[in-house]
């Protein structure tokens, strides 16, 4: 036997991940005093006492940064803890103002979720599960390339609030991890908690991957790698990292557990530069916050205010709207905002299927276009109802209609005003259809003479004139009889 | 102003010197600038007794009549004109911050401590900074970065500490109140040594919000006054939920005033017999006998009671208080405010800063600190000294629970020693013996002057429960009323 390629030691291995994710909540002061959270304030801008942590000055605890912490906890499938405890997390570092970070340690606020992530080809589901929930301080940002030979630091981000998001390594492959993340990002999106973007920083993923051979139940030795800052990039630095592992273990190398950086230009995971030994960060309960004790009352409330998440939602469209495919459902349950835009529509119109095509055709591309969001796209759902009605009771073409939709996009008015205002609203009465007719067939003298003389293969091409000069608001049937009607005349 | 109205403004009670000066025959500047007189004619400042780092004239004359104009307008405040003095670890906008430091020589802070709000808002002019142990950590006042404080009252002896200016500002007749800090016994011990009241709150009656960090499960700011009344109007000034403090507590502040009224019929004090060993000297022991037999003389009842876990006290102590410092005092570091020192990098730079910043006794209790949160010591020290201190405490909720009001008990196991006397530091911790339990049980204790041993002060200790000062007061107020004003310094 030759010596086995990479490939073909990958293929005797199995990939384990367990995935740490942080995620800003979607406060509008932080954590632990009340500064803004404004992203893109002058560096030092939203400081005070507390996140400069100046002699003498203390925490106080954001209670709506709790409560977003235990939305995502119960949308998570986490038990909340009647009491978690606030943790110090000692290290020293210029953007650490105090010295220590407050997260919580031995006592998170929830543990024990559950994250559906996908479906076997068996049908059975694939089950990732949430070791915890806790919440902590962001540190501060330190800029190393502003100023020649320093370092600036800029705290507007000290104490903005996070939890952070900690997975069983229960994660089988990149596939999984990034199925996991999808999820949980579109979790956290429909219970509004975060703008959950990595690329705005509001949502950070470090993966712990081992690899292990194929049946193997004992766990391989880990390696944490930080520093991805997409999506893509976990999946791609999990498959670079486990491809490494591999050939280490399949050469009868060890796993060296260490903390491995991706650089997305180079394609490459290099060792973290190693910090002096192991940290010890000392954890100890932090003696200036008293422990967060959550009434069960507070956590009933807060389940009742839970939104519909987005496998109950796909489970609910499934059953409402049978016209609608599988993959009409998936788009309309990607977001937290398109479900209900297409519910508004399809219940103001009583025709689901026709309004899921308009969402997902011409809606989708128009924000995309415009850069809105279905939350604040100028075209209401009631107007696109209404535009649905009128193309349906035949008082404006289809084509018509497109042009009225991109109108709508523009100006936000309402789809009959247009119509109106456009001249587009299908023209029936025969006086101006025949002077139409006439026009064309006097621009158009040759094809006029054949079609006359009974080439009928003409007719299309006429009555595509004829909707021309109309703007599309004739109604192409009736231009078919009058043209018709011309035949051997 | 002559000596005389100086000496005549001096012999006022903090109380008949907020009504003088409400009824206008007293101004505020007046008042204040006696104050300070009084400071340079007794050599209150480093070349003499060094018991005062700061003063600011110009901004105790604004103080000063900004009181008067209140006056004019009807709202004198409840300490209008009284001029206080507040140790060097309560941030202030008019005076330095240093907490006897070096790390934080300069440093002013950019925002008042609640309780130096509060002693504005109430009248009264913050005149001087006083002389502490570096970051609270002593028992003598030899540990300021700015050399020893001395004694008032025999100056070749200490004043005790860590608040050793406080107290000897209030005992060399500069005011009749000013604030200290205690973590273990910092106000009451110097109280002792210096011949004045000194009443440590119980945990959570004041704001800690400004009082720069120590061991924060454990620091409350404590006042100091000639008499139990200046001391009892200055703690209702500052006492009371602050939003700004998790830790503070929303319990009604009772008018200690009233306390004066009092009656001791009916109370049960307790001798706990571990605060009179046997190798107590014998003439503290008489002293604290005798005013027990005035208690009893006045009505109450003495029952000898039992706090078992008292011998532990000094040990656990030794390991909390270090161990939250070490936290604590990692945000000195050279980043955004005191001291810097360039060295070799980040680190090179932490390590000069530090290095030199901190004195011995705050380096040693870094140290200590660090190594018992350090993991693997953890448990066998942090964690155990944390269930010893429940032990404590339940000591004395056990005896609070047994029908005992109060405990009386020395303030420390010797008088003033001299400058230099301690030079180990065990021997040193062990002069907070009879104090440091109060701050690890949270309950409230004041010491007030019971007569003299070889001409110097002798301090006797109350302890209540939870916020019971009311009922310390009325004691204190009874027995100095029998005891005479011959107790005091």
């Amino acid at each position: 036997m030759s010596a086995p390629t990479a490939a073909a030691a990958t293929a005797t291995f199995e990939m384990v991940v367990g995935l740490e994710v942080h995620v800003q909540l979607k406060t509008t002061t932080k954590i632990f005093c009340r500064c803004s959270t404004d992203f893109g304030a002058p560096p030092n801008a939203n400081t005070c006492p507390v996140c400069l942590a100046l002699p003498g000055a203390l925490p106080v605890l954001n209670a709506h940064a709790v409560d977003l912490a235990i939305r995502a906890a119960l949308a998570l499938g986490c038990r909340v803890q009647s009491t978690s405890v606030f943790a110090r997390k000692n290290y020293f570092y210029p953007d650490l103002p105090k010295g220590y970070q407050i997260s919580q340690f031995d006592r998170p606020l929830a543990l024990d979720g559950l994250l559906r992530i996908g479906t076997r080809p068996d049908g059975s589901p694939i089950n990732t599960r949430i070791t915890r929930v806790h919440m902590e301080e962001d540190a501060g940002k330190s800029v190393h390339d502003r100023f020649a030979g320093v370092t600036a630091v800029d705290l507007n981000r000290a104490g903005v609030p996070l939890i952070e998001i900690v997975s069983e390594p229960d994660l089988r492959g990149a596939r999984e991890a990034d199925a996991y993340l999808r999820t949980l990002k579109q979790i956290l999106e429909f219970i509004d908690v975060s703008d959950v973007s990595m690329e705005k920083g509001s949502l950070r993923v470090d993966a712990n991957i081992s690899a292990r051979r194929m049946g193997e139940t004992v766990l391989g030795t880990k390696t944490e790698v930080k520093n991805m800052n997409s999506f893509s990039g976990v999946t791609r630095a999990l498959e670079v990292e486990f491809d490494r592992q591999c050939r280490v273990l399949e050469a009868g190398g060890r796993i060296e557990q260490q903390t491995m950086l991706w650089d997305a230009d180079a394609g490459e995971v290099r060792p973290a530069r190693s910090k002096e030994g192991s940290h010890d960060y000392r954890y100890f309960p932090d003696p200036d916050l008293p422990p967060l004790i959550i009434p069960l009352e507070r956590i009933d409330r807060l389940k009742r205010e839970l939104p519909e998440l987005p496998a109950a939602r796909r489970e609910r469209f499934r059953a409402e709207y049978p016209a609608l495919a599988p993959y009409d459902i998936e788009v309309l349950t990607a977001g937290p905002g398109i479900g209900a835009y297409f519910e508004h529509v399809a219940r103001a119109s009583g025709d689901p299927k026709t309004a899921a095509n308009w969402i997902m055709g011409d809606v989708l591309a128009s924000l995309k276009a415009t850069d809105q969001s279905i939350e604040h796209f100028s075209v209401r759902p009631a107007d696109l109802a209404e535009l649905l009605d009128l193309v349906r009771d035949g008082v404006v073409s289809l084509t018509a209609a497109k042009q009225v939709f991109a109108l709508m996009v523009k100006t936000g008015d309402r789809p009959s005003q247009i119509a109106e205002r456009e001249q587009l609203l299908k023209v029936t009465d025969d006086s101006a259809l025949v002077a139409w007719v006439d026009e064309v067939l006097a621009e158009h003298p040759d094809e006029a003479r054949r079609f006359i003389g009974g080439e009928r293969r003409l007719q299309g091409v006429l009555v595509g004139h004829v909707m021309k000069k109309s703007k599309g608001s004739a109604d192409p049937k009736r231009v078919n009889q009058l043209l018709g009607a011309r035949i051997g005349t | 102003m002559t000596p005389n109205d100086r000496a005549a403004i001096g012999a006022l009670s903090a109380a008949e010197l907020r009504d003088r000066v409400a009824a206008g025959d007293v101004s505020p500047r007046s008042a204040a600038e006696a104050s300070l007189d009084r400071a340079s004619e007794i050599g209150a400042w480093r070349d003499g007794l060094n018991i005062l780092l700061y003063e600011n004239r110009d901004d105790a004359r604004r103080q000063a009549e900004d009181v008067a104009r209140r006056r004019e307008r009807g709202d004198a405040g409840s300490l209008a004109g009284v001029p206080v003095i507040l140790k060097d670890n309560i941030a202030t906008t008019s005076l330095p911050t240093s907490c006897g430091s070096r790390i934080l020589e300069g440093y002013v802070s950019p925002y008042d401590a609640t309780v130096a709000q509060r002693l504005r808002a109430a009248g009264a002019v913050i005149v001087a900074k006083s002389n502490m142990d570096e970051f609270a950590m002593g028992s003598s006042t030899e540990n300021s970065a700015f050399g020893p404080a001395k004694n008032p009252l025999a100056p070749a002896r200490v004043p005790g500490g860590s608040s050793g200016g406080s107290a000897a500002s209030v005992a060399a007749g500069l005011v009749r109140i000013a604030l200290g800090s205690e973590t273990g016994g910092s106000v009451r011990q110097p109280a002792a040594f210096c011949g004045v009241v000194g009443v440590k709150p119980t945990y959570g009656r004041v704001s800690r919000y400004g009082l720069v960090a120590f061991a924060s499960s454990l620091d409350q700011v404590g006042v100091f006054g000639r008499s139990v009344d200046d001391a009892a109007l200055g703690l209702h000034t500052i006492a009371g939920l602050d939003p700004l403090d998790s830790t503070s507590a929303a319990e009604p502040v009772p008018m200690y005033r009233d306390a004066a009224r009092g009656s001791l019929t009916g109370v049960v004090i307790g001798r706990p017999k571990e605060y009179f060993p046997d190798d107590l000297d014998p003439r503290i022991r008489d002293k604290c006998d005798a005013s027990l037999a005035v208690l009893e003389s006045l009505g109450a009842e003495v029952r000898e009671v039992t706090l078992p876990h008292t011998h532990l006290a000094i040990e656990v102590y030794y390991i909390v208080a270090p161990a939250e410092a070490s936290s604590n005092l990692a945000r000195f570091d050279g980043v955004r405010y005191g001291l810097r020192l360039e060295g070799d990098g980040l680190r090179g730079m932490y390590e000069a800063t530090r290095s030199s910043g901190f004195g011995p006794e705050v380096t040693r209790r870094i140290l200590l600190g660090t190594y018992v949160l350090s993991a693997g010591y953890y448990d066998a020290y942090y964690r155990k000294a944390q269930q010893v201190r429940a032990l404590i405490a339940r000591d004395f909720a056990d005896v609070f629970k047994s029908g005992v009001h109060l405990l009386f008990t020395p303030t420390t196991p010797t008088p003033a020693f001299e400058l230099g006397a301690k030079s180990d530091p065990y021997e040193m911790y062990l002069s907070d013996i009879f104090t440091c339990t109060a701050n690890l049980a949270g309950v409230p204790a004041m010491s007030l002057p019971i007569g003299r041993v070889d001409g110097l002060p002798v301090g006797g200790q109350f302890i209540a429960n939870h916020f019971d000062e009311r009922q310390m007061f009325a004691a204190a107020y009874a027995l100095e009323r029998q005891l005479g004003a011959g107790a005091h310094a």
